[in-house]
């Protein structure tokens, strides 16, 4: 399969601060075909640091994309029967308008000009572009971690326009751990004098200030046993250094080739902001128009995004008796495992998404 | 109850077991439906397939709950003793709760909130009174061990022991409206002395108006 970038241009994007965005790109590749009924439609939502190439191999680079294994032929979300979409969320730096673009008022680079974006900014920029796709209703939206907010934001605003909602991995609202960690990354950014108040564009770029801000999400994205099992104490003869010392800085320096520090910065304090139930009585309320059916996935040794607060959505949408299925899924690694669990994943995601479609097609 | 029941005393078993069959019988198309210990969901995707419910069930063993899901059953992962008061009243047609009671800490709470969130319950319980469990007590001296219960009483799941003359006492003290009345000896509908005969009970409860 192969997976192709492309790019749609809408003409303005109204935030939840009150700036209006003009013009907006959004990134994002299909897979599979749309049927003539435009009902097998499904929207992929990534995690923080992921792109429009969800599935795939990039003809370019040759690698596969962020969720290669759940998407694709005969997999959990079947390419032969669905008709899936991903892209880039609104602030990034892989296609989609964000602080690394050029802001046509001053023909300058937006850096920390961009406005303050949110989770529901993200959300409302994929409804137009589902929209211009002609999709009215979505089969299902998913997605996990930082993707999974955006699910739970499409089922509170759009109900009427998501027959499902696959949560995984995700909350419904930043813990003061999970800001914490978030900022621990921004000050790391901040703090490197390359980051030069984010005017490094075209300069040297913060690249070590960047890669240990993803060092330490590395770590929060792992558990105490998987790193146990990974590394050990075990040592890399040739740098004297520990396996998991020599494995961060990889990851670190990797993360630098492609990923925008500014970006880090906006899209962290989007996940930090996003509160599902802010300015209404209870989650329960923000809930209660979704008559969408939703499979609600979490891990037992996810300490960043830990059950309870997934939980909290289930019982949320009990409260009003709404179709909701959940499980805690047994692994060891951590927050990771909503990228790695793929067998368990693609069992419960293809028996789910086939109950949904008897039902949509019922309609 | 069936006319073909009634002239024979062997009742049809579905999934391999004869309470299944009767609450399929007893479920009304269309409805919808709690299963409370629903396992790996195959009386819900039953019922769904056959009987076109609504069907959501509760487990509490993650590999269970994921092979109910698998079969496209909403199936919630958790404790059915907790998972109940999170419920609005009324919210299901049908609350069934198969061979669990004498397992759950508080059997008149769960029973309770079953009728409160269901407006009917379906209760199929193994009944204690059985001569054969009678017998293996007066013989032995011991926990009674039988092929109904074969758990020593160290690993026994089941902790409350209880007989179909214990639930009529306890439902006419609740006041609540039984609706109908099931006892199988194997797949043999017992029509005489349940509490003497009757292995399984399977009861209909409504909430008394």
């Amino acid at each position: 399969m192969v997976a192709l970038t492309q790019t749609k241009r809408f003409d303005s994007l109204e935030l939840d601060c009150g700036v209006t965005l003009a013009p907006v790109d959004v990134a994002y590749q299909t897979y599979g075909t749309l049927n003539a009924q435009r009902s097998n439609a499904i929207l992929i939502t990534h995690a923080f640091s992921g792109d429009a190439h969800a599935a795939g191999i990039d003809p370019q680079t040759q690698q596969k994309g962020w969720w290669d294994s759940m998407i694709g032929p005969g997999k959990g979300f079947d390419t032969d029967q669905y008709f899936i979409i991903c892209s880039n969320v609104l602030g990034g730096c892989r296609g989609t308008t964000g602080p690394g673009s050029l802001n046509p008022a001053t023909g300058q680079v937006f850096a920390m000009t961009f406005p303050v974006i949110t989770i529901g900014d993200m959300v409302r920029l994929q409804a137009k572009l589902i929209e211009s796709l002609e999709i009215d209703r979505l089969l299902s939206v998913a997605g996990g971690s930082m993707g999974g907010m955006q699910v739970l934001e499409w089922a509170a605003r759009y109900p009427d326009r998501v027959a499902s909602a696959i949560p995984i991995a995700t909350t419904p609202r930043h813990s003061a751990q999970q800001i914490a960690f978030n900022e621990v990354g921004r000050q790391a950014i901040m703090a490197d004098p390359d980051w030069n108040n984010g005017n490094y564009y075209g300069g040297k770029l913060p690249g070590r200030g960047l890669s240990v801000a993803r060092m330490v999400g590395h770590i929060t994205y792992m558990s105490d046993e998987s790193m146990r099992q990974k590394f050990g104490r075990r040592q890399r003869e040739d740098q004297g250094i520990f396996e998991v010392e020599s494995y961060l800085r990889y990851r670190g320096s990797q993360f630098v080739d492609r990923f925008d520090a500014n970006s880090y910065l906006y899209i962290t304090k989007a996940m930090d902001l996003f509160d599902l139930a802010a300015g209404q009585q209870s989650l329960t309320a923000v809930l209660e128009r979704a008559k969408t059916k939703f499979l609600v996935i979490s891990f037992t040794s996810d300490w960043l995004y830990p059950s309870y607060q997934s939980q909290e959505v289930v019982n949320a949408l009990r409260r009003r008796n709404q179709d909701v299925a959940y499980i805690e899924l047994t692994s060891q690694y951590g927050h990771d495992a909503f990228l790695v669990e793929v067998d368990e994943q693609t069992e419960i995601v293809k028996g789910f998404l086939h109950r949904v479609t008897k039902g949509v097609n019922r309609r | 109850m069936t006319a073909a029941r009634q002239s024979d005393p062997f009742v049809r078993d579905l999934l391999g077991r004869g309470d299944y069959a009767i609450f399929s019988e007893i479920v009304a198309p269309q409805t919808c439906v709690l299963d409370l210990g629903c396992g790996d969901g195959e009386l819900l995707s039953w019922l769904a397939e056959n009987k076109d419910v609504d069907a959501r069930g509760v487990e509490m063993d993650a590999a269970k709950v994921q092979k109910a899901i698998a079969k496209g059953v909403s199936c919630y992962q958790g404790n059915l003793e907790e998972c109940l008061a999170d419920y609005p009243d009324g919210a299901f047609d049908y609350v069934i709760l198969s061979q669990t009671l004498q397992e759950v800490r508080r059997p008149l709470q769960v029973m309770n909130e079953m009728l409160r969130v269901g407006r009917r319950a379906i209760v199929a319980f193994p009944n204690f009174g059985h001569w054969r469990v009678r017998l293996a007590h007066l013989f032995t001296g011991r926990a009674p061990k039988t092929t109904r219960f074969p758990h020593e009483w160290y690993d026994s799941p089941n902790i409350h022991f209880f007989t179909v003359d214990d639930f009529e006492i306890l439902a006419a003290r609740e006041n609540w409206t039984i609706e109908k009345r099931v006892f199988l000896d194997g797949n043999r509908e017992v029509k005489m002395l349940p509490n003497l005969l009757a292995e399984t009970a399977v009861y209909l409860v409504r909430r008394h108006a």
